[in-house]
């Protein structure tokens, strides 16, 4: 069976403007949208297209988190997954941590290829891919704009400060996505219900045999700096005149 | 136990890419700490020289090994591995190439990793942002252990130069993989000036209409030798290709001067932009959310505009 795993992460919808908590504990996303991280998306939709392709047999969605997740899951089985694995985890969840949770699914599920988003962007720390790919001692494509299967190996390009880079690695392989590198479907009403049917399974991330270890103490959250309100020029002239005074021009 | 910190360089084989100054100047904020500057290359003596004159590294280590001829995260992450046993922390850029090696390390080291650096308060206090910049965390470790770290360069000026710190080689005894395979790279030729290094940027946005409405911002930045950036919306069209994003998933540059052309101000756009030290908008929206962080804000047409913009600093 060639099987592609599939990370979702739930996190704050992309259009939610988040705000701190005044007390600095935390971010308010009390009753805010929440939604599939817009890169895993991305992810689910290229293994989906891999298994229409023929490429794959079987499309797995695997979530790390609360009980909450099952929604995020429920909308990738919804889009085409297959099946989904939901590993039940609370409190704060270090990348790491995650990262090994997915390695057990691996190593339970020994799929061909594993596609992540390169980052979340709720933590917008951009590990988990590569840490999965170290512990698994496999090869690692991030960033990809394009993914090509072959027989035991896999072509990709990927979005690199400076240009395209295009890497061959061989399967199984972790593979994070990039923007562009497709545009995922929309979810539609019948799908809603097959997807209610569909296999969703629960693993508790101790019974998998991660500890929640915590290595960085969250100490406090406070927003951005606010940049100073500017002022209106009126025309070229005008704001030419301000940025030379200014000694920028 | 003062730090130790370990700074991978990022180059390109000739040359040592700028985000490292600003790496070693991230490590030098933390008093006392001895910073030693890591080049995993395939021939390391022209980056090996650049790094030693960065002013508060104390040694350059250099490992030479034809598999290093392009950057490979799975070539390189053991190598450094190998070379982090004495060391605190673990320093690289957040680049495309920090980003993709240091989590990797980090996986090997079985060690934290804080992504983004912007501060470092103490050895165990870091301050990085999330939710696109929208809020700032500081995050301390928790146990005694090493701690590896990508370090936002736009948060950082760069480390002076005239240090002529020593050069150490380093042979290291280890099986690479060979899983991974480096194929091609395609980079646009371009006399402008790097876009994450500039001191002026312009920066278009979907209201360019085409590559070739493009060539108005490219013509005025010759002008005034800036580099030219776009908003996703621009990349996405094929107006612009992807290495000129500027946001959160695109790049984060800290110029003196930024103008962003038909480009509305969406929060992932900001983020690549905060630290910018003058931003000018021109967009025909007067309500469009680039205007409340715009220290200039000019609203109009900008295919009238930009043309006059450069008969006037012709
Ligand atoms: C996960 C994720 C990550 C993202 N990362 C990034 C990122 O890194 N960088 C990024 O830029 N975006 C990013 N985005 C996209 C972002 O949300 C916006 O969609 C994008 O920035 C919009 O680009 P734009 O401003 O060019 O286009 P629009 O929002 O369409 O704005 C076009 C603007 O041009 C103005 N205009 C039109 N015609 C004219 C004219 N003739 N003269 C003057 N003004 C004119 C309009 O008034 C409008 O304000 C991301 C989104 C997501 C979901």
């Amino acid at each position: 069976m060639k099987r592609i795993l599939v990370g979702i992460k739930r996190v704050v919808d992309y259009n939610v403007r988040i705000r701190v908590k005044p007390d600095g504990s935390g971010v308010a996303i009390d009753g805010v949208k929440m939604s599939i991280n817009p890169f895993d998306e991305i992810a689910l939709e290229e293994a989906l297209r891999i298994r229409e392709r023929g490429g794959a047999d079987e499309v797995l969605a695997a979530s790390v988190g609360p009980a909450d997740c099952q929604q995020q899951l429920r909308t990738a089985l919804a889009m085409g997954a297959d099946r989904a694995l939901h590993v039940q985890a609370d409190g704060v969840l270090e990348p790491l941590v995650v990262a090994r949770a997915l390695l057990k699914l691996v190593e339970r599920e020994q799929p061909l290829l594993v596609i992540l988003g390169k980052q979340a962007i709720d933590d917008d720390n951009g590990q988990t891919g590569q840490l999965l790919a170290a512990l698994w001692n496999r090869p690692q494509a991030t960033y990809a704009s394009k993914l090509e299967l072959a027989d035991g190996s896999a072509r990709v390009t990927r979005e690199v400060d400076a240009g395209l880079e295009t890497l061959e690695v061989d399967l199984p392989a972790v593979v994070t996505t990039d923007l562009r590198l497709n545009e995922p479907r929309y979810v539609k009403l019948p799908d809603i219900m097959k997807a209610k049917k569909k296999p969703l399974d629960t693993l508790g991330l101790e019974a998998l045999g991660v500890s929640p270890r915590q290595q960085l103490r969250l100490v406090r959250f406070e927003p951005p700096p606010q940049r100073q309100k500017g002022i209106r020029v009126k025309d070229a002239a005008e704001l030419v005149a301000a940025l030379k005074k200014k000694g920028l021009l | 136990m003062s730090a130790r910190i370990l700074v991978v360089a990022e180059h390109d084989g000739t040359r040592l890419n700028p985000s490292t100054a600003k790496c070693v100047s991230c490590a030098g904020t933390l008093a006392g700490a001895e910073i030693v500057v890591a080049v995993c290359a395939a021939d390391a003596a022209a980056v090996a020289a650049q790094a030693a004159q960065l002013a508060g590294v104390s040694r350059v280590l250099t490992v030479e090994n034809p598999a290093n001829r392009h950057a490979l995260a799975a070539v390189l992450a053991p190598q450094v591995v190998a070379l982090a046993a004495p060391f605190s922390h673990v320093l690289g850029p957040s680049t495309t190439f920090g980003k993709d090696l240091m989590a990797r390390v980090a996986g090997l080291l079985d060690a934290p990793q804080v992504s983004d650096i912007m501060a470092i308060e103490s050895a165990q206090r870091f301050r990085r942002p999330i939710y696109a910049g929208n809020a700032i965390l500081t995050v301390e470790l928790a146990g005694g252990g090493k701690v590896v770290g990508t370090v936002r360069a736009a948060s950082f000026e760069a480390a002076a130069t005239g240090g002529s710190a020593p050069i150490e080689k380093v042979a290291l005894h280890l099986e690479l993989p060979t899983h991974t395979r480096f194929v091609s790279v395609s980079a646009a030729k371009t006399d402008r000036p790097d876009l994450q290094t500039a001191r002026r940027v312009i920066s278009g946005g979907r209201a360019l209409g085409s590559a070739d409405g493009f060539k108005i911002l490219y013509s005025l930045a010759d002008k005034i030798g800036a580099a030219v950036g776009a908003s996703r919306a621009a990349v996405d069209a094929g107006y612009a290709p992807n290495e000129m994003q500027v946001g959160q998933t695109g790049k984060i540059i800290a110029p003196e001067l930024y103008v962003a052309v038909g480009i509305s101000g969406a929060i992932q756009h900001l983020t690549g932009i905060k630290d910018a030290r003058t931003i000018v908008a021109i967009n025909k929206d007067g309500e469009a959310p680039i205007f409340e962080v715009a220290d200039f804000g000019l609203v109009g047409d900008l295919f009238q505009i930009i043309p006059e913009i450069e008969k006037l600093v012709g």
